[in-house]
C-alpha cells in the first residue's frame, strides 16, 4: 500500500492542473477553522527564526552562495533536502498517517517548460533582491522595512503572470 | 544563560538546515500540507485582486494556511532580531565583501547592505532596481516556475521530482547570472 501518491493525479482537484500546480497544496480533505490554522503560524515563527538565525535572509549570505566564497547556504539547503528526503521515506514505509488520521499525499510536479523561463527569470530577482518569498517575509519581521514593497512587487509579478498566463511558453 | 548566548550567535549550516528539512514532515503530518511559499503570494493575489482572472479564481480559504504560515514567518523574523539578536555584526566572506566594494556597496554590518535597502532609497532609480523590479521578478518568476525554493528545490526534491530538480537548477542559472553579469551593471547604473 503506497501512502505517498505521488504519480496518481486522482485525488488532486486544483484549477489547470496541466499548467500549474500549486506548491503548498492543502491535501487534507478536513477543512480547517481559524484556531486549527493557527499551527501553521506557530511553524511559522519557528520557521521565521530558523531563517534569521543562520542569517539565509541575509542578501551578503545570497552573495556568496553565488560567488561561490561559502558552503553555508549550499549546506543549509543540501541538508534540508536530505532530512526532508529521509523523513518522507519514512513516512511512506511506516505508513504515518497525519494527526486527523489521513493518509499524507503529496501532488506530483508535472513539468513544463515554465521551470526554465519562470526558474530563470526567479534567480535573476534571487541575487538582486538577495530573497526568495520565504525571506522576504522574514526580512520585514526583522525591521527592514522597505522590503515591504518589494513583497508588494512580488505579488504584483504574481498577478501579471496570471494575467498573462495563456499567452507565455508552457 | 550559556544556552541563551548560544541561541543568540549564528546558528551554522548544520543545525539550520536539517531544521529547515523538518518542516516538510511536521507541515505533511499536521495538517496533510506540502512545504512551499511562493503560493501565498498567489493565495494574497486570489484574495484580494482576483480581477475575473482564471488563475486566481479558486477557493483560497483552503489554502489560508499558507496564509497563517508566512504571517509566522514574519513573526518569527521579528522574534530572532529583536529577541534573539546576534550580538556581533555580520561576517562576510572576505572574497565577496572585495567583490562588493568594488561595485561601491560599503555597509557591511547588517544582514542587508544599507546602501541599497534604506527607506530613503524608495524613490529613487536604486529603489525602482532592487525593489521594485526585483519584488516582480521573484512573484512572476516562482509562479511561472510553480514554485521556489522550498517548494521546489527543498520540497520537490525531497520528495524526488525530476520538474523541480530542472526548476532549481534554473534558479541557480538565474542567480549566477545575475550576480556575475546583471548585478555589475546595475550597480553601476545607479552609484
Amino acid at each position: 500500500m503506497t501512502t505517498i501518491k505521488s504519480n496518481s493525479t486522482t485525488e488532486i482537484d486544483l484549477p489547470d492542473q496541466d499548467i500549474d500546480s500549486f506548491d503548498g497544496t492543502n491535501q487534507q480533505s478536513k477543512t480547517e477553522n481559524f484556531i486549527s490554522n493557527l499551527k501553521y503560524l506557530i511553524v511559522g515563527v519557528f520557521f521565521g527564526i530558523v531563517f534569521v538565525k543562520a542569517e539565509i535572509v541575509s542578501w551578503f549570505r545570497i552573495q556568496e552562495m553565488f560567488r561561490l566564497d561559502s558552503f553555508h547556504m549550499y549546506g543549509v539547503i543540501g541538508s534540508a533536502v536530505i532530512v526532508g528526503l529521509i523523513s518522507m521515506q519514512i513516512i511512506k514505509r511506516f505508513n504515518i498517517k497525519t494527526i486527523s488520521g489521513e493518509t499524507v499525499s503529496v501532488p506530483p510536479k508535472q513539468f513544463n517548460k515554465g521551470q526554465i523561463y519562470g526558474g530563470f527569470l526567479f534567480g535573476l530577482g534571487w541575487a538582486v533582491t538577495g530573497a526568495c518569498p520565504g525571506p522576504l517575509f522574514a526580512q520585514i519581521g526583522s525591521g527592514f522595512l522597505v522590503v515591504i514593497i518589494t513583497l508588494l512587487s512580488a505579488i504584483a509579478g504574481t498577478w501579471t503572470y496570471g494575467l498573462l498566463r495563456s499567452r507565455l511558453p508552457h | 544563560m550559556e544556552i541563551f548566548e548560544l541561541i543568540r550567535k549564528p546558528w551554522p549550516w548544520y543545525i539550520a538546515g536539517p531544521l529547515i528539512g523538518f518542516t516538510v514532515p511536521i507541515l505533511l503530518l499536521l495538517g496533510n500540507k506540502s512545504f512551499g511559499i511562493s503560493s501565498s503570494l498567489r493565495h494574497i493575489c486570489a484574495a484580494v485582486i482576483p480581477a475575473n482572472i482564471s488563475f486566481f479564481k479558486y477557493d483560497w480559504k483552503k489554502e489560508a494556511w499558507n496564509l497563517f504560515f508566512v504571517a509566522g514567518i514574519t513573526l518569527g523574523g521579528f522574534v530572532a532580531t529583536y529577541l534573539l539578536t546576534n550580538p556581533d555584526s555580520l561576517i562576510v566572506a572576505e572574497s565577496t565583501k572585495a567583490s562588493l566594494t568594488a561595485l561601491g556597496i560599503t555597509d557591511f554590518s547588517g544582514l542587508m547592505p544599507a546602501d541599497i535597502f534604506s527607506v530613503e532609497n524608495i524613490l529613487s532609480l536604486k529603489g525602482l532596481i532592487f525593489f521594485v523590479l526585483g519584488g516582480f521578478l521573484v512573484g512572476f518568476g516562482t509562479r511561472y516556475a510553480g514554485g521556489c525554493t522550498s517548494g521546489h528545490a527543498i520540497m520537490g526534491l525531497a520528495n524526488l521530482q525530476w520538474p523541480s530538480l530542472v526548476a532549481t537548477i534554473f534558479f541557480m542559472v538565474g542567480g549566477f547570472f545575475s550576480t556575475w553579469v546583471l548585478l555589475p551593471w546595475l550597480l553601476n547604473l545607479v552609484n
